[in-house]
């Protein structure tokens, strides 16, 4: 599948000496649900800002199919659209003059139809006529990504899309995102709502710190840098740890009757088998046994403490 | 060019002055209709005649030239200062548009309102005196570039205002004595020499004159140096918009 974003060696200081960026590079290909995952600070909302023109970076080159985003700014940004973090909306007009307005500031010739159909698949319809001070949080959030469709792009940025929306709406809105993506949006969301990248994205990107520290598609980094705990309960609970089962690195729970027993997903073979049969030699009755994959929030944690501990070194 | 894009920003703003049709020219009409009351019953009274113009007619252009001034700076700035100030101008960098078709739209839209509520400032006025336009077209085209030059200046105060009290500043403290000093409500002449030399300094004063000219054929300074002044002016303010939105100075990081 080929690029629709590339981005190579982007730095971006601020004024006051700030780095928020330092030699960004990645590439997003078409089709894709991207997530860049990062901590608060760590440079999501600026390489966004980047890529769609809102902040100027130093160095290094943005390509949106295959357009250098500076040089054919006209070209590349017809093809983005933008969702803020923010609920940035002007609260006097109505839905229907705010998604016209941005259709028309992106060079779109006003098609009436598109934003019907537009309205109607974000649930805005009935809302039309109002203004925006009468919606609610989730409804402006709706109309920021109207506005950022209104001229039909084809990268759309979510920044934060979620942030402080309920659970209920925050459902409501990955289904929205999914819409998007099957009908050929290639999407890049920014969130720090790990299960929010792990029901998304295909692939994730970890940034921390104005550098891009992991890419890498979802599943396999789960499986890659995940780690599966295996649970055995046992029917009696366990005296005393001798016999074959000393040789293992397992905890016991409070009632000595489950063993948890953590292993990499990544190895070629695991212990399980030798430890299910060496239970059974120290004569203990098995009841249950159940596993725990690590999930994407865990691995990110674990990312980020392992790069800023490198921070620290270096 | 994005002919749409500037046509959206035009019609955004053109539809807050719709929104806001009351306020917009209930204000000029009462100042003017104030002004003529204080200045042309209070001072007409003693001063009947300048120029051989009627007191009351003479400041007309001046008036007109007050509000349109004033109405241009404070459109414009307040325009590009409140997007600013809501973070809805993500939209507007992020859209392909360039930073003179950005200036277009918002300081074409300032000067129409501008226009507008100068046209109704001369019907104002003529419910009071006569007011005779001997140059029609020169009135036009004082007033076109008045109103499109004063609206920049209103876009560099709304870029660089860091709060809305900011965009009151210039106007207030240095726009308004301007006007005021600038021979709107009378003839230089009149002034003691030295204060007449001190009047030459204010660039004001060529405007009200250059615009009293199409009106009257009377003005206290050449219709020549009128003229450039004004374009002087307006050449000043593009460079000026031109340099700092290109750089992005005070909205973009």
């Amino acid at each position: 599948m080929k690029n629709i974003l590339e981005i190579n060696n982007v730095t971006k200081f601020y004024k006051n000496s700030v780095k928020a960026l330092e030699n960004v590079n990645l590439n997003i290909k078409e089709g894709e649900i991207f997530a860049l995952l990062g901590p608060n600070g760590a440079g999501k909302s600026t390489l966004i800002n980047s890529i769609c023109g809102i902040v100027n970076f130093n160095t290094g080159t943005i390509k949106i199919n295959n357009m250098d985003i500076i040089k054919n700014y006209r070209t590349t940004r017809k093809l983005t659209g933008i969702v803020p973090q923010e609920l940035n909306l002007e609260s006097f007009e109505t839905v229907w003059n705010n998604v016209n307005y941005s259709r028309g500031l992106f060079g779109k010739k006003p098609d009436h139809n598109y934003i019907e159909k537009l309205l109607k698949q974000l649930s805005l319809w009935d809302k039309k006529d109002s203004k925006i001070k009468e919606l609610s949080g989730g409804m402006k959030r709706r109309v920021l990504i109207a506005k950022a469709l209104s001229h039909q792009p084809k990268l759309l940025f979510l920044d934060e899309p979620t942030a402080s929306v309920d659970v209920e709406l925050r459902k409501d809105m990955w289904d929205v995102v999914k819409k998007l993506n099957e009908d050929g949006v290639t999407i890049i969301l920014t969130t720090h709502y790990i299960e929010e990248a792990e029901e998304l994205s295909d692939r994730v990107a970890v940034i921390n710190d104005g550098k891009i520290i992991l890419v890498d598609d979802k599943d396999k980094l789960i499986k890659k840098l995940g780690e599966k705990t295996i649970k055995i309960e046992l029917v009696d609970p366990i005296e005393k740890i001798n016999g074959n089962l000393s040789k293992y690195n397992f905890t016991l729970d409070q009632t000595n009757k489950i063993i948890s027993h953590t292993y990499n997903l990544n190895s070629n073979t695991t212990d399980i088998t030798e430890l299910l049969n060496d239970v059974k030699k120290d004569g203990y009755e098995i009841k249950d046994i159940n596993t725990e994959q690590s999930s994407l929030e865990e691995i990110f944690i674990k990312l980020i403490k392992e790069n800023n501990n490198e921070l620290v070194r270096n | 060019m994005n002919w749409y894009g500037i046509k959206a920003i035009y019609i955004h703003e053109m539809e807050r002055f719709r929104r806001t049709l009351f306020q917009s020219l209930a204000s000029p009409i009462i100042t003017t209709s104030l002004y003529f009351v204080v200045f042309g019953s209070a001072i007409g009274s003693r001063i009947t005649e300048i120029d051989g113009i009627n007191y009351g007619s003479y400041i007309v252009p001046g008036m007109i030239m007050l509000t349109i001034l004033t109405q241009s700076i404070s459109n414009a700035s307040f325009a590009f200062y409140f997007p600013r100030f809501t973070n809805t101008i993500y939209e507007i960098l992020a859209a392909p548009l360039s930073s003179f078709e950005i200036v277009l739209g918002f300081v074409g839209a300032a000067a129409s309102k501008s226009l507008i509520i100068g046209c109704v400032i001369i019907l104002t006025a003529n419910l009071f005196v006569d007011v005779r336009i001997d140059h029609p077209l020169l009135m036009i085209f004082f007033l076109i570039l008045t109103s499109i030059t004063f609206a920049l200046f209103g876009f560099i105060i709304g870029m660089y205002a860091e709060g809305f009290e900011g965009l009151q500043i210039i106007p207030i403290l240095v726009i308004t004595p301007l006007v005021f000093l600038g021979g709107s409500f009378y003839s230089i002449n009149m002034l003691p020499e030295f204060w007449q030399k001190i009047s030459l300094l204010n660039p004001v004063l060529y405007l009200i004159s250059g615009f009293r000219y199409s009106f009257y054929e009377v003005s206290d300074v050449s219709l020549f140096t009128s003229t450039l002044t004004i374009l002087t002016i307006l050449i000043g303010c593009i460079i000026f918009v031109t340099y700092t939105f290109s750089k992005g100075y005070r909205i973009k990081d």
